[in-house]
């Protein structure tokens, strides 16, 4: 690969990394207001109760703004996988696509259908016909996650599929394997419930600051209980997930595992580091120490990985030097970095002999080289990385993202608990009169917060599994597009000035909205006659 | 089934998905038509519009979706190689979608007037860049494959340097582009006439049918001539490909049933438009004729992909020309996909269960200037 092709590669993660993050801020929002406005109208129409309504539609109109830019924002990151990733939309587009085409055709067109009857349909069809739409539109919202998290997983851990040397790609040949893989349902649980999470922080945070104003305490007081155990059941629900992912990563993308913990080299019962300062001029194998200062939590990190306290967790030293961990917990050899490559070396050589042996039509020569690529093939990747430390992925990015959502995480239980109590049992809570308005003010800032964490979990994802694109088989620099950096760095910056304007339009949008509704009367519902005898 | 009945049953599902697509450019054609007009006529039109808008959008996505989990060779290498072509297509709808979230709402920070200038750009480049893309499947692109290229860091897929420019520099796929144009505009004209009622809006769209008819019929034969003049690529049975002057004319000779569905949507696609212009009080226009494009576009695709047709002819190496078998997704993975496509029609009938209750009262004035803010495009 030359220096351009290089730069290529840069720019288009550059680009993917960009739109997806764009994507990711308006997505978790869609996914759980969706939830809580469907909770609302479904107490509108069990109790019929107006003051519902006008919370309901309050938050719709929130959630409206907040859909467009998601939906603008994920269109360009489906065609990205062919404009900017040709190589890996053939390698694996044989699997990969599958899931993008279900998303499309269960969820999407059920999500487009149902939005049209939620916002325009109030008087144009039954109050149970709404709630069904209501609910289908946050349903396939949730689907299309769904779909676009196992592709994802997949990624992470192929699986359920098989290499085709005439083809020369990676065809399916367990659809329930890729659908059921454990690490597709870590990751969807975790990201939808983390979802519920984050909107219940928003809709608490926009009701501190409206009590911080004094507006509409009733209407808040009704979106906080909605708000509060949306928000508390999906952060107990991510953490419970998180638990699994822990497990899936720690077996799957043990590498990963060590970059987020700042580990290089492990032992049996290693600690978890609670609080760290990374170490800048720690490198591998210059036997530095990792950190600066850190708060270790003995046996914490073998628990975590393994739910065996004394069980052995390889660092990125012990992983390239062919270090893992056997079914007991205790250390085991595996392929060292060098190792994998030759085994990788091997595939290829195969491959290129069995393309040779296809066009002679040699079928015992193909036979015996199948053989060699089936035995080698999931090494494959390593073929194309030039040094072991290029199979590393950045450490203190990894590492701090990782803290930090773990940190903000623990720290959303705490504050939905907090609301909770307030809402239901304020006498539990003492000094509560005192610190009223730090308390709104803390909510105001949970909702940063809770995006930062949102966010910080899809670097650790995304940037912990590098460099692999598919992992072990495929290299960021090997899934390209035959483009020129020029080109690639022009959309870059066409789309982060789109995508800016637009963000900071959205924001100016919800902003004024909250803003001129909070004024007005949320306890009541401006209705003409018709509307009356319809509801009825 | 087979893998060649499986790769035949989903090159008929892209059929059924592009021509659904085009139908629904008429959001495209009507965005197209809102320069010019008063504001609250203005406001008019973009509603009726505006409670269409994410089915062309969701269309468009679950047709790319399906092309990469059914043809992926397809998905790769136009994609990456026409990369200019499906850039700007893409940007185009992605100012759509907040276009028309934004517009009236308070705090859009750039003014009406600008995002109705983004549904304009949408509404022309859409459909005319959407044409080109499609164009270049009958008339070819220049791009070569190669598989094997994977093994050594290469990409599989090259095409020139101009990345897509080429293509939209090219008049055939022009005259195809914005034949696709003015039949949006027309479906689009139709569909107002068929969902607002408003007597100022009706006369103005009935005016505008016959200018947007007269102009996509004479495209529309053009179109139909140079396809049907030029060479396509055909596949023998080992997979040799040459190019056969007049091919796609032969597949609708030698496809009877194409021609016959090809010629049963033109007739409905005319008998929508001069029923619709004879008659001023009709209202079924668009029906006629959107059933009858999507039964055109259906056929165009068959005579595009089956009879041992390449569905993307190369112009630099008639080898790496991409055909149903070279191209297509593994037999599992189609006869996955084909389970899930079994949805298709319950997609489509609550889809249309939705549209009709939605629409059984048309729009009007008065509702746009009763509705609540948050109820309002």
């Amino acid at each position: 690969m030359s220096d351009l092709l290089m730069n290529v590669v840069d720019w288009s993660r550059a680009q993917f990394a960009l739109t997806a993050c764009y994507h990711w801020l308006f997505v978790p929002l869609t996914l759980g207001l969706g939830i809580i406005i469907s909770v609302m109208e479904t107490i509108y129409y069990r109790t019929r109760d107006e003051k519902w309504l006008a919370t309901t539609k309050f938050w719709m109109t929130i959630f409206g703004v907040n859909f467009a830019i998601g939906v603008a924002t994920g269109i360009i990151l489906e065609f990205e996988f062919g404009t900017n990733w040709s190589n890996y939309s053939w390698f694996v587009g044989d699997i990969f696509g599958a899931p993008l085409a279900i998303e499309g055709i269960l969820a999407f067109f059920m999500e487009s259908t149902f939005i049209a009857v939620m916002f325009f349909g109030w008087k144009k069809v039954s109050p149970k016909f709404h709630l069904a739409s209501t609910w289908l539109t946050a349903l396939g919202a949730s689907i299309s996650a769904l779909w676009i998290l196992v592709a994802n997983a997949w990624m992470q851990y192929p699986t359920g599929c098989t290499f085709n040397p005439e083809t020369m790609r990676n065809e399916m040949t367990d659809f329930w394997a890729v659908a059921f893989s454990p690490m597709a349902m870590s990751k969807v649980f975790h990201t939808i419930t983390s979802a519920w999470a984050l909107s219940g922080a928003f809709v608490v945070g926009v009701c501190g600051w409206m009590l911080l104003k004094g507006r509409n305490r009733d209407h808040c007081l009704r979106s906080l209980k909605v708000g509060g155990w949306v928000g508390l059941i999906g952060i107990v629900l991510t953490s419970i997930s998180g638990d699994t992912s822990a497990v899936t990563v720690a077996k799957y993308q043990p590498m990963k595992l060590a970059a987020m913990e700042g580990l290089y080299e492990g032992e049996p019962g290693q600690s978890i580091v609670a609080f760290g300062i990374l170490n800048p001029d720690k490198e591998v194998g210059n036997g530095e120490d990792p950190f600066l200062f850190d708060i270790s939590i003995p046996h914490g990190l073998a628990f975590l990985a393994t739910h065996d306290f004394n069980a052995f967790v390889p660092g990125i030293e012990d992983i390239l030097l062919g270090k893992t961990r056997d079914e007991k917990g205790l250390v085991k050899k595996a392929l060292s970095f060098e190792q994998r490559q030759e085994h990788g070396k091997a595939a290829q050589h195969a491959l290129a002999r069995y393309s040779d042996a296809l066009k002679a039509n040699d079928s015992t020569a193909m036979q015996q080289y199948k053989k060699d690529i089936d035995e080698n093939f999931k090494y494959l990747g390593y073929t194309y990385l030039e040094k072991p430390t290029e199979s590393v992925p950045n450490v203190p990015l990894t590492f701090y993202s990782f803290h930090f959502m773990v940190t903000i995480g623990g720290y959303l239980v705490l504050f939905f608990i907090v609301v909770l109590l307030l809402i239901y049992k304020p006498k539990w809570v003492p000094g509560r009169k005192k610190l009223e308005k730090a308390g709104y003010w803390l909510a105001i800032i949970t909702i940063p917060l809770a995006y930062m964490c949102s966010m910080s979990g899809w670097i650790v994802a995304e940037v912990g599994r590098q460099p692999w694109t598919i992992q072990d088989l495929m290299p960021n620099k090997i899934a390209i597009s035959d483009l020129s950096a020029g080109y690639v760095q022009t959309t870059f910056w066409i789309f982060a000035v789109v995508f800016t304007a637009l963000l900071i339009a959205d924001i100016s949008i919800i902003c004024k909205q909250i803003s001129q509704k909070s004024k007005t009367d949320l306890d009541k519902v401006e209705q003409k006659p018709q509307d009356k005898k319809r509801r009825k | 089934m087979t893998h060649e009945m499986l790769q035949n049953y989903w090159w008929l599902i892209m059929s059924v998905l592009g021509a659904l697509l085009v139908f629904m450019l008429f959001v495209q054609g009507g965005q197209s038509m809102i320069a010019g007009t008063k504001w609250v006529k203005r406001s008019l039109l973009i509603n009726s519009l505006g409670r269409k808008w994410e089915l062309t959008y969701t269309t468009l996505v679950t047709f790319g979706g399906a092309f990469f989990a059914s043809f992926p060779l397809f998905y790769s290498t136009s994609f990456g190689g026409a990369y200019w072509l499906w850039i700007l297509i893409l940007f185009s709808f992605v100012i759509q979608a907040i276009a028309y979230e934004y517009r009236s709402k308070h705090g859009n920070v750039y003014g009406t007037r600008f995002y109705d200038i983004l549904l304009h750009i949408n509404g022309v480049v859409g459909p005319v860049l959407l044409g080109v893309a499609v164009a270049g499947m009958f008339f070819g692109a220049e791009f070569t494959v190669s598989k094997g290229k994977i093994l050594d860091a290469s990409i599989i897929s090259q095409w020139g340097p101009q990345h897509g420019l080429e293509a939209i520099a090219s008049w055939k796929n022009l005259l195809f582009g914005f034949m696709v144009f003015f039949l949006a505009r027309t479906l689009a004209s139709l569909y107002f006439i068929n969902n607002i009622d408003d007597r100022e809006v009706q006369k103005s769209q009935h005016n505008l049918l016959l200018v947007n008819a007269a102009i996509f019929v004479v495209l529309f034969v053009a179109t139909c001539a140079v396809i049907l003049t030029s060479a396509g690529v055909e596949v023998d049975a080992k997979g040799v490909a040459k190019w056969v002057d007049y091919k796609y004319l032969h597949n609708f000779l030698d496809m009877w049933w194409a021609l016959v569905v090809f010629l049963l949507g033109v007739d409905l696609v005319l008998t929508g438009i001069v029923k619709s212009l004879l008659n001023k009080e009709w209202k079924g226009g668009i029906w006629w004729s959107g059933i009858g494009t999507v039964l055109v576009v259906m056929s165009l695709f068959w005579v595009l992909g089956y009879n041992h047709t390449a569905f993307y002819p190369s112009l630099l190496d008639v080898q790496s020309s991409l055909t149903l078998a070279n191209s297509s997704s593994s037999q599992f993975t189609l006869t996955v996909m084909s389970y899930v496509s079994i949805l298709v029609p319950f997609v489509l009938a609550y889809i249309a269960w939705v549209w009709f209750k939605m629409d059984s009262t048309k729009l009007t004035e008065k509702e746009i200037k009763q509705a609540d803010e948050d109820e309002i495009y």
